[in-house]
Protein backbone atom coordinates (compact mmCIF):
# COMPACT_ATOMS: atom_id res chain seq x y z
CA UNK A 1 0.00 0.00 0.00
CA UNK A 2 1.50 3.43 -0.92
CA UNK A 3 1.65 6.38 1.42
CA UNK A 4 -1.11 9.14 0.28
CA UNK A 5 1.06 11.84 -1.78
CA UNK A 6 -1.62 14.48 -0.64
CA UNK A 7 -0.25 14.54 2.41
CA UNK A 8 2.46 16.54 2.35
CA UNK A 9 2.17 19.47 3.46
CA UNK A 10 -0.06 18.36 6.33
CA UNK A 11 -0.13 19.77 10.00
CA UNK A 12 -0.62 17.91 12.94
CA UNK A 13 -1.42 20.09 15.96
CA UNK A 14 0.17 19.54 19.35
CA UNK A 15 -1.85 16.99 21.88
CA UNK A 16 -1.56 18.31 25.02
CA UNK A 17 2.54 19.47 26.56
CA UNK A 18 4.70 17.99 28.04
CA UNK A 19 6.79 18.71 31.17
CA UNK A 20 10.53 18.06 31.11
CA UNK A 21 11.53 16.77 34.55
CA UNK A 22 14.38 16.59 36.46
CA UNK A 23 14.45 12.77 37.20
CA UNK A 24 13.15 11.65 33.62
CA UNK A 25 16.80 14.18 32.32
CA UNK A 26 18.75 11.82 34.91
CA UNK A 27 17.29 8.44 33.40
CA UNK A 28 17.76 9.76 29.72
CA UNK A 29 21.07 10.60 30.61
CA UNK A 30 22.09 7.68 32.46
CA UNK A 31 20.57 5.48 29.76
CA UNK A 32 23.02 7.02 27.12
CA UNK A 33 26.32 6.38 29.52
CA UNK A 34 26.51 10.35 29.71
CA UNK A 35 28.32 11.85 32.66
CA UNK A 36 28.22 15.74 31.87
CA UNK A 37 27.10 17.18 35.09
CA UNK A 38 24.52 19.50 33.01
CA UNK A 39 22.58 16.50 32.68
CA UNK A 40 22.87 15.58 36.48
CA UNK A 41 23.80 18.39 38.92
CA UNK A 42 21.43 21.31 38.58
CA UNK A 43 24.68 23.14 40.77
CA UNK A 44 26.99 22.40 37.24
CA UNK A 45 23.93 23.39 34.84
CA UNK A 46 23.32 26.38 36.49
CA UNK A 47 26.95 27.04 36.47
CA UNK A 48 27.08 27.36 33.04
CA UNK A 49 24.17 30.19 32.60
CA UNK A 50 21.16 27.19 32.76
CA UNK A 51 17.93 27.73 35.04
CA UNK A 52 17.70 23.90 35.99
CA UNK A 53 19.43 20.08 34.29
CA UNK A 54 19.95 20.78 30.90
CA UNK A 55 18.79 17.88 28.53
CA UNK A 56 21.02 15.65 26.33
CA UNK A 57 20.84 16.86 22.93
CA UNK A 58 18.94 13.67 21.53
CA UNK A 59 16.39 13.87 24.28
CA UNK A 60 14.65 16.01 22.17
CA UNK A 61 13.10 12.93 20.32
CA UNK A 62 11.80 11.63 23.28
CA UNK A 63 8.77 14.13 22.57
CA UNK A 64 8.77 14.10 18.22
CA UNK A 65 8.31 10.52 18.69
CA UNK A 66 5.59 10.96 20.99
CA UNK A 67 3.92 13.21 18.53
CA UNK A 68 4.93 11.35 15.16
CA UNK A 69 2.37 8.27 16.27
CA UNK A 70 -0.50 10.67 15.99
CA UNK A 71 1.29 10.84 12.07
CA UNK A 72 2.62 7.03 11.38
CA UNK A 73 -0.87 5.76 12.81
CA UNK A 74 -3.26 8.02 10.44
CA UNK A 75 -5.12 5.88 8.56
CA UNK A 76 -5.91 8.06 5.83
CA UNK A 77 -1.80 8.10 5.13
CA UNK A 78 -1.39 4.62 4.51
CA UNK A 79 1.87 4.18 6.01
CA UNK A 80 2.88 0.50 6.90
CA UNK A 81 4.35 1.43 10.03
CA UNK A 82 5.39 -2.49 10.68
CA UNK A 83 7.64 -1.75 7.32
CA UNK A 84 9.46 1.41 8.53
CA UNK A 85 12.78 1.92 9.51
CA UNK A 86 14.86 5.35 10.73
CA UNK A 87 16.35 6.62 7.95
CA UNK A 88 17.66 9.83 9.07
CA UNK A 89 17.22 12.19 12.12
CA UNK A 90 18.35 15.87 12.48
CA UNK A 91 18.16 18.28 15.15
CA UNK A 92 18.32 22.30 15.31
CA UNK A 93 18.74 23.68 18.75
CA UNK A 94 17.63 27.23 19.68
CA UNK A 95 18.79 26.87 22.72
CA UNK A 96 18.62 23.05 25.01
CA UNK A 97 16.03 21.75 26.27
CA UNK A 98 15.91 22.29 30.72
CA UNK A 99 14.16 20.78 32.96
CA UNK A 100 10.91 22.72 34.08
CA UNK A 101 10.32 23.55 30.54
CA UNK A 102 6.26 22.77 29.22
CA UNK A 103 6.64 21.97 25.54
CA UNK A 104 4.46 21.56 22.30
CA UNK A 105 5.33 19.69 19.21
CA UNK A 106 3.52 20.27 15.74
CA UNK A 107 4.53 17.62 13.88
CA UNK A 108 4.43 18.93 9.85
CA UNK A 109 5.01 16.57 6.70
CA UNK A 110 7.41 18.11 4.97
CA UNK A 111 7.96 15.24 2.26
CA UNK A 112 6.45 12.41 0.57
CA UNK A 113 8.47 10.16 -2.15
CA UNK A 114 8.36 6.87 -3.65
CA UNK A 115 12.23 5.06 -4.89
CA UNK A 116 12.68 1.13 -5.48
CA UNK A 117 9.54 0.31 -4.17
CA UNK A 118 9.75 2.10 -0.51
CA UNK A 119 7.82 4.94 0.52
CA UNK A 120 10.23 7.70 2.01
CA UNK A 121 8.55 10.32 4.57
CA UNK A 122 9.95 13.43 6.10
CA UNK A 123 8.66 14.97 9.07
CA UNK A 124 9.35 18.29 11.11
CA UNK A 125 8.87 18.97 14.49
CA UNK A 126 8.86 22.25 16.08
CA UNK A 127 9.17 21.95 19.47
CA UNK A 128 8.35 25.50 21.22
CA UNK A 129 7.51 26.00 25.23
CA UNK A 130 3.56 26.93 25.50
CA UNK A 131 4.05 30.45 25.63
CA UNK A 132 5.35 29.81 21.90
CA UNK A 133 9.09 30.23 22.07
CA UNK A 134 10.86 27.95 19.88
CA UNK A 135 13.31 25.86 21.24
CA UNK A 136 14.26 22.33 18.58
CA UNK A 137 13.37 21.61 15.44
CA UNK A 138 13.76 17.99 14.88
CA UNK A 139 13.36 16.52 11.36
CA UNK A 140 13.30 12.69 10.49
CA UNK A 141 13.28 10.63 7.46
CA UNK A 142 11.08 7.31 7.77
CA UNK A 143 11.52 4.49 5.48
CA UNK A 144 9.06 1.96 4.90
CA UNK A 145 10.20 -1.06 3.05
CA UNK A 146 8.36 -2.20 0.51
CA UNK A 147 7.15 -5.45 1.16
CA UNK A 148 8.62 -8.43 -1.34
CA UNK A 149 6.86 -9.06 -4.89
CA UNK A 150 5.71 -5.05 -4.68
CA UNK A 151 7.72 -2.83 -6.91
CA UNK B 1 37.48 19.30 29.17
CA UNK B 2 36.38 22.30 26.96
CA UNK B 3 37.74 23.31 23.76
CA UNK B 4 38.49 27.04 22.67
CA UNK B 5 38.21 28.49 19.43
CA UNK B 6 41.61 29.77 19.16
CA UNK B 7 42.32 26.08 19.28
CA UNK B 8 40.34 24.47 16.37
CA UNK B 9 41.30 24.90 12.67
CA UNK B 10 40.09 22.78 9.68
CA UNK B 11 41.68 19.45 10.26
CA UNK B 12 41.76 19.87 13.81
CA UNK B 13 40.35 16.01 15.07
CA UNK B 14 38.21 15.45 18.76
CA UNK B 15 39.13 12.64 20.52
CA UNK B 16 38.28 9.49 20.11
CA UNK B 17 35.42 7.59 21.50
CA UNK B 18 34.64 4.04 21.49
CA UNK B 19 31.37 2.43 23.37
CA UNK B 20 30.08 -0.56 24.23
CA UNK B 21 26.37 -1.55 24.03
CA UNK B 22 24.99 -4.55 25.54
CA UNK B 23 21.51 -5.78 25.34
CA UNK B 24 21.03 -4.44 29.27
CA UNK B 25 21.77 -0.73 27.45
CA UNK B 26 19.07 -1.28 24.37
CA UNK B 27 16.19 -2.37 27.50
CA UNK B 28 17.34 0.84 29.39
CA UNK B 29 17.32 3.08 26.54
CA UNK B 30 13.66 1.27 25.45
CA UNK B 31 12.55 2.70 28.63
CA UNK B 32 14.20 6.12 29.03
CA UNK B 33 13.32 6.95 25.15
CA UNK B 34 10.05 5.44 24.78
CA UNK B 35 11.41 3.50 22.13
CA UNK B 36 10.03 0.07 22.80
CA UNK B 37 9.69 -1.50 18.56
CA UNK B 38 10.44 -5.21 19.35
CA UNK B 39 13.08 -5.54 17.11
CA UNK B 40 15.16 -3.77 19.57
CA UNK B 41 14.93 -6.53 22.05
CA UNK B 42 13.62 -9.90 21.19
CA UNK B 43 15.79 -11.91 19.00
CA UNK B 44 12.73 -13.98 17.53
CA UNK B 45 11.44 -11.39 16.13
CA UNK B 46 14.34 -9.29 14.78
CA UNK B 47 15.44 -12.55 13.28
CA UNK B 48 11.47 -12.64 11.58
CA UNK B 49 12.02 -9.42 10.05
CA UNK B 50 15.16 -10.65 8.31
CA UNK B 51 17.50 -9.10 10.81
CA UNK B 52 20.75 -10.98 11.92
CA UNK B 53 20.14 -10.49 15.72
CA UNK B 54 18.30 -7.43 18.35
CA UNK B 55 20.08 -4.41 16.77
CA UNK B 56 20.38 -0.97 18.87
CA UNK B 57 18.21 1.77 18.41
CA UNK B 58 19.76 3.92 15.87
CA UNK B 59 19.03 7.24 17.97
CA UNK B 60 21.25 5.15 20.77
CA UNK B 61 23.96 4.76 18.23
CA UNK B 62 23.22 9.01 17.58
CA UNK B 63 23.00 9.84 20.92
CA UNK B 64 26.30 8.20 21.57
CA UNK B 65 28.23 9.73 18.56
CA UNK B 66 26.95 13.21 19.43
CA UNK B 67 28.61 12.59 23.08
CA UNK B 68 31.92 13.14 21.74
CA UNK B 69 30.71 16.14 20.43
CA UNK B 70 29.33 17.50 23.97
CA UNK B 71 32.70 15.79 25.80
CA UNK B 72 34.65 17.99 23.82
CA UNK B 73 32.43 21.48 23.57
CA UNK B 74 31.94 20.92 27.40
CA UNK B 75 28.46 23.40 27.22
CA UNK B 76 25.63 21.01 25.59
CA UNK B 77 23.81 24.08 24.25
CA UNK B 78 26.87 25.14 22.38
CA UNK B 79 25.95 22.47 19.72
CA UNK B 80 23.51 24.28 17.66
CA UNK B 81 22.68 21.71 14.89
CA UNK B 82 23.35 17.76 14.54
CA UNK B 83 22.53 15.17 12.13
CA UNK B 84 22.63 11.57 11.06
CA UNK B 85 21.28 9.51 8.05
CA UNK B 86 21.44 5.72 9.63
CA UNK B 87 22.99 3.64 7.05
CA UNK B 88 23.83 -0.02 8.73
CA UNK B 89 21.94 -1.40 11.90
CA UNK B 90 24.49 -2.54 14.60
CA UNK B 91 23.46 -6.02 15.89
CA UNK B 92 23.71 -6.44 19.73
CA UNK B 93 24.16 -10.22 20.63
CA UNK B 94 23.26 -11.66 23.95
CA UNK B 95 26.53 -13.02 24.57
CA UNK B 96 27.18 -10.65 27.55
CA UNK B 97 30.11 -8.92 25.67
CA UNK B 98 27.80 -6.47 23.38
CA UNK B 99 28.61 -4.45 19.92
CA UNK B 100 31.48 -1.50 20.07
CA UNK B 101 31.12 1.46 18.70
CA UNK B 102 34.19 3.62 17.63
CA UNK B 103 33.43 7.86 17.11
CA UNK B 104 35.78 10.26 15.29
CA UNK B 105 35.56 13.60 14.27
CA UNK B 106 37.29 16.16 12.44
CA UNK B 107 36.70 19.88 11.79
CA UNK B 108 35.70 20.70 8.16
CA UNK B 109 35.00 24.67 8.56
CA UNK B 110 35.51 27.36 10.78
CA UNK B 111 33.87 30.61 10.84
CA UNK B 112 34.66 33.96 12.26
CA UNK B 113 31.71 34.12 14.26
CA UNK B 114 32.78 30.85 16.41
CA UNK B 115 30.21 28.49 14.00
CA UNK B 116 32.74 25.03 13.91
CA UNK B 117 31.23 22.23 11.49
CA UNK B 118 32.65 19.06 12.20
CA UNK B 119 31.74 15.90 10.19
CA UNK B 120 32.01 12.42 12.47
CA UNK B 121 32.40 8.99 12.05
CA UNK B 122 30.85 5.96 13.47
CA UNK B 123 32.03 2.27 12.82
CA UNK B 124 31.01 -0.80 14.41
CA UNK B 125 33.32 -3.97 13.52
CA UNK B 126 35.23 -2.05 11.06
CA UNK B 127 31.89 -1.12 9.07
CA UNK B 128 30.70 2.64 9.31
CA UNK B 129 27.10 2.64 10.78
CA UNK B 130 26.30 6.51 10.18
CA UNK B 131 26.06 8.61 7.30
CA UNK B 132 26.62 12.06 6.49
CA UNK B 133 26.92 12.52 10.21
CA UNK B 134 27.80 16.32 11.03
CA UNK B 135 27.32 18.61 13.66
CA UNK B 136 27.66 22.37 14.20
CA UNK B 137 28.78 24.01 17.26
CA UNK B 138 29.49 27.45 18.13
CA UNK B 139 32.84 28.38 20.43
CA UNK B 140 33.99 30.94 22.33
Amino acid sequence: MAVNPEFVGRVYAPEGFYVVAREKIREFAAAIGDGNPAFSDVEAARALGYPDLVAPPTFAVVLSLRASRAVVHDPELGLDYSRVVHGEQHFTYVRPIVAGDELVVTTTIEAIRTAAGNDMLTTRGDIATLAGEPVVTTRALLVARGSEGES
Amino acid sequence: MTVRLSEVEVGTEIPLQSFVIRREDLIRYAGASGDFNVIHWNERVARDVGLPDVIAHGMLTMALTGRTVTDWIGDPGALLEYGVRFTRPVSVPDDGVGATIEVTGTVTSVSEDGTVRLSLTATHAGATVLGKAQAVVRLA
